[in-house]
């Protein structure tokens, strides 16, 4: 799944508290700065709300709030990164977006056991780039609505 | 060739193409010696024959293969149109049915046919019989019709029949020349060209069937056929055509306009005058609408329409700001602006939308069917079927529709015997007829069958205990009619094949009202029934109320709101751990929208002594929802919130506000339990 035959890797880099994460631009449709967002009830917490994306109704959740890191007050710098998985269209809200890079599929290694905040199951592995470290996103977990719909079996 | 994306197209195509067979089956059942509707048939078996093969769905285009023959043999004179032959006809047109709809879920398309092909080869034989028979009597000149007919050339002009005169005066001979392409042939329209070409250089073409700009788009399968004036011989023509390649087979016949007067002549005199110029007039009109018509994927319309949308958006800030500057060129511009998007959004609205005949096509051939399985001899009139409504609710339609007819076949009109006992005429009828009324559209069905046995519907009520023995004399009739929609009404017990499915007509009712729309019933017992059905014209445009809840938005759907009320806070009683409100002598349960959506807290709004509450239903049960205010009522446009975000509890979808905020739609429906 990970290996792909190109030999680099064309990844949009974006931070979160003092990490730098990658996502390949292929899931990548965009990139916001804020919208007003909708709060959505009864939805997991790092369910942020929905927001209108040119006329079409976009789900958006928090990234830092999704792998448990602190909140911060969203500001200039803060962005939503659009990406989809399947069907699914889904926005990020992250610390900074701001590189496009091409990684070369030898610096990817598998995910150590510990890396920083982020628990191992949302990563797909980690480039060492020069003296970078960036933490390759597994988009499939994190947008698995498995939690979503655990809370809702919760609540409702 | 990957035929993958082709499957699609494919599919939309060959459902045409059914339907039009269909259709056209059910006018030769009644016109039986109507050349024109043949024609229409052998056109469409044979395009379906055609994309069948290159899709690789072999029993599909071994079957309309079969199909086709048969027509021919029909159009040839040489099979009657009889009552078996045309059960035979819809049975394998249902079989092709069924194997586009598995080929449209995934599947291959393959199915057992051998029987079908035996009653259509046994057909097709009785054919051959008759064919040999006409053979020894009158041998030459009909092997030489129905080679004339093969693909032959209709309606010639009276132009095009004086240069045929005229040429063949001066010594030049007509032919009918028939070309067969190659069947990989993949720029057809190329190869056509080149033998125009060489055509040309011969001598002249008169007329091509199918017509020359058809052939330019490959609007064909891979036969065409020309009248052609030429000197030269038929060997030195064949070589000539023949140095164009992937060119199969080349058929020159001479081309007799005694012939062609003599045949036109007996086709016209067959049928009555003003039938033919019916199906005429309907093969003109198909044959316009084809060719004015593209297909547009539904995504496509609905990203043209979110982003319009955002246009309007950006109009209201634009005028906005074209007041604040009072700028009279601006402000023109400005009001233009928004005039030309407004008639642009009706625009785009209407795109969406589609007659409903659509739907309505394949009912009278599902109540032939039904009708031959349960003995009854029924009759459906169609009405308005030019009847426009959205694709949305198009789509919805359907399976109510058909549970509403089989329930009108089955139970509704009585068998022959019974209808003539009772001084009816054998023959039932079933009407449907759709028209608009206001924002909505009414679509009627109306059986003139047994109507119905209100003592029998109150039994079975009881039985059931849907009602009690003192309700049952409070009822009104209307009433007891619609305890026939009651969910747990319909029970094994009159379940059959026809209109059972295993669900009674409760689901139909649930279906339509999920769509926001009402059912009613109508009858008189002996008479006969009538189902009136109200559906709004679009699904994707509600009319909501629109509610402020401390900070946030929500909009309620107009359709199932009763009122709105204000109330005072000690109106507001407590009954079983419940906060209830005496509405109209009811009592109603409260639902305070700010505790069920945990909506945060606006420190700023002042305590007020009065609750601003809006009524909902559901079915006959209320509920009243308790918002800060009501802001209006207003035309919302209907959002999904994504793939990502199913099921949100009370919430059935989004819009997006004038100021480009989005707001949720409540759900009443599951806060009445």
């Amino acid at each position: 799944m990970k290996s792909s035959s190109a030999l680099d890797k064309k990844v949009i880099v974006f931070q979160l508290k003092d990490e730098e994460f990658a996502v390949s631009v292929q899931q990548v449709g965009g990139i916001e700065r804020m919208l007003p967002i909708t709060r959505v009830p009864q939805t997991a917490e790092f369910v942020k709300g929905v927001i209108n994306l040119r006329g079409v109704v976009t789900p958006v959740i928090d990234l830092r709030k999704r792998f448990d890191i602190e909140e911060i007050p969203y500001d200039e710098s803060t962005r939503i990164i659009l990406v989809h998985l399947d069907d699914m269209e889904v926005g990020l809200i992250v610390d900074a977006a701001n590189d496009v890079i091409d990684i070369p599929e030898d610096a990817i290694e598998p995910a150590p056991d510990v890396i920083g905040a982020v628990n191992v199951d949302y990563i797909d592995g980690v480039a060492k780039l020069d003296n970078r470290l960036l933490i390759l996103l597994n988009l499939n977990c994190v947008l698995s609505n498995d939690e979503v719909d655990d809370l809702k079996s919760v609540k409702g | 060739m990957d035929t993958a994306d082709y499957l699609d197209v494919f599919i939309d195509e060959s459902r045409e193409h059914l339907d039009v067979l269909y259709q056209q089956l059910l006018e030769l059942e009644n016109h039986p010696t109507d050349m024109s509707i043949i024609e229409e048939i052998f056109r469409a078996a044979h395009t379906l024959k055609g994309m069948a093969a290159t899709m690789g769905y072999e029993s599909l285009a071994n079957l309309t293969h079969k199909l086709e023959n048969i027509f021919d043999g029909i159009r040839d004179e040489k099979i009657q149109v009889s009552t078996e032959t045309m059960d035979v006809l819809f049975e394998s047109v249902d079989d092709l049915n069924r194997m586009v709809e598995d080929i449209s879920g995934g599947g291959n398309g393959s199915k057992e046919i051998s029987k079908i092909v035996e009653s259509l080869d046994e057909i097709e034989e009785g054919k051959n019989r008759a064919e040999s028979n006409v053979d020894l009597t009158k041998n030459a000149p009909t092997i030489a019709k129905s080679e004339n007919t093969l693909r032959s050339i209709k309606e010639l002009d009276e132009f095009e029949l004086s240069i045929l005169k005229e040429s063949e005066n001066r010594e030049f001979i007509n032919y009918e020349i028939t070309v067969h392409l190659n069947k990989d042939c993949l720029l057809k329209g190329a190869r056509t060209l080149m033998v125009f070409n060489v055509l040309e250089r011969m001598g002249e073409v008169i007329k091509a069937e199918p017509p020359v700009h058809e052939l330019e788009e490959e609007n064909f399968d891979s036969i065409f056929t020309v009248i052609f004036v030429s000197k030269l011989d038929e060997n030195e023509m064949r070589e000539m055509i023949l140095t164009v390649s992937e060119i199969d087979k080349v058929t020159i016949q001479p081309f007799s306009i005694q012939n062609y007067e003599k045949e036109e002549g007996s086709n016209n005199s067959l049928l009555p005058r003003n039938d033919n110029n019916k199906e005429k007039e309907i093969v003109k009109r198909t044959n316009r609408a084809a060719s004015k018509t593209i297909r547009v994927r539904i995504d496509r319309l609905n990203t043209l329409m979110n982003l319009f949308e955002e246009l309007v958006i950006d109009r209201g800030r634009l005028e906005q700001i074209s007041q604040e500057f009072e700028h009279q060129d601006l402000r023109e511009t400005v009001e233009r602006m928004s005039r030309i998007s407004g008639d642009l959004q009706n625009v785009i609205l209407t795109m969406r939308m589609v007659p409903i005949d659509q739907v309505f096509s394949r009912f009278p051939n599902m109540i032939r069917s039904l009708s031959r399985e349960l003995h009854k001899k029924i009759n459906i009139n169609i009405v308005g079927a030019d009847t426009e409504l959205d694709r949305t609710v198009i789509d919805e339609i359907g399976d109510p529709l058909i549970h509403l007819l089989r329930n009108a076949v089955d139970h509704g009109v009585e068998t022959p015997d019974i209808r003539q006992t009772r001084g009816k005429p054998e023959e039932g009828t079933i009407r449907l007829e759709a028209y608009h009324s206001g924002n909505h559209v009414i679509i009627e069905i109306a059986d003139d069958g047994g109507g119905i046995n209100k003592e029998a519907v109150l039994n079975k009520a009881l039985q059931n205990e849907l009602i009690t023995e003192q309700e049952v004399r409070s009822l009104s009739d209307q009433e007891v009619n619609e305890l026939i929609l009651a969910s747990g009404f319909s029970t094994a017990e009159t379940v059959s094949d026809i209109s059972g499915r295993g669900v009674g007509l409760d689901v139909v009712k649930n279906t339509i009202e999920s769509l926001g729309g009402s059912i009613a019933i109508e009858s008189e017992f002996g008479k006969g029934t009538i189902f009136t059905v109200q559906l709004p014209l679009t699904l994707s445009i509600i009319s909501a109320m629109l509610v402020d809840v401390e900070k946030e938005k929500y909009a309620i759907p107009l359709s199932s709101i009763i009122e709105t009320a204000i109330m005072k806070k000690s109106d507001v009683f407590s009954a079983r751990n419940k906060q209830v409100i005496d509405f109209r002598g009811k009592i109603v349960p409260l639902v305070f929208l700010k505790d069920l959506f945990s909506i945060p807290l606006d420190n700023d709004k002042a305590e007020v002594e009065y609750l601003s509450i809006v009524v909902v239903k559901k079915g006959e049960r209320l509920a009243g929802l308790v918002v800060d205010s009501f802001i209006g009522q207003q035309e919302i446009v209907l959002k999904s919130l994504g793939d990502y975000l199913t099921n949100v509890f009370a919430i059935s979808g989004a819009t997006i506000l004038g100021d480009g905020q989005v707001a949720l739609i409540v759900d009443s429906d599951v806060l009445i339990k």
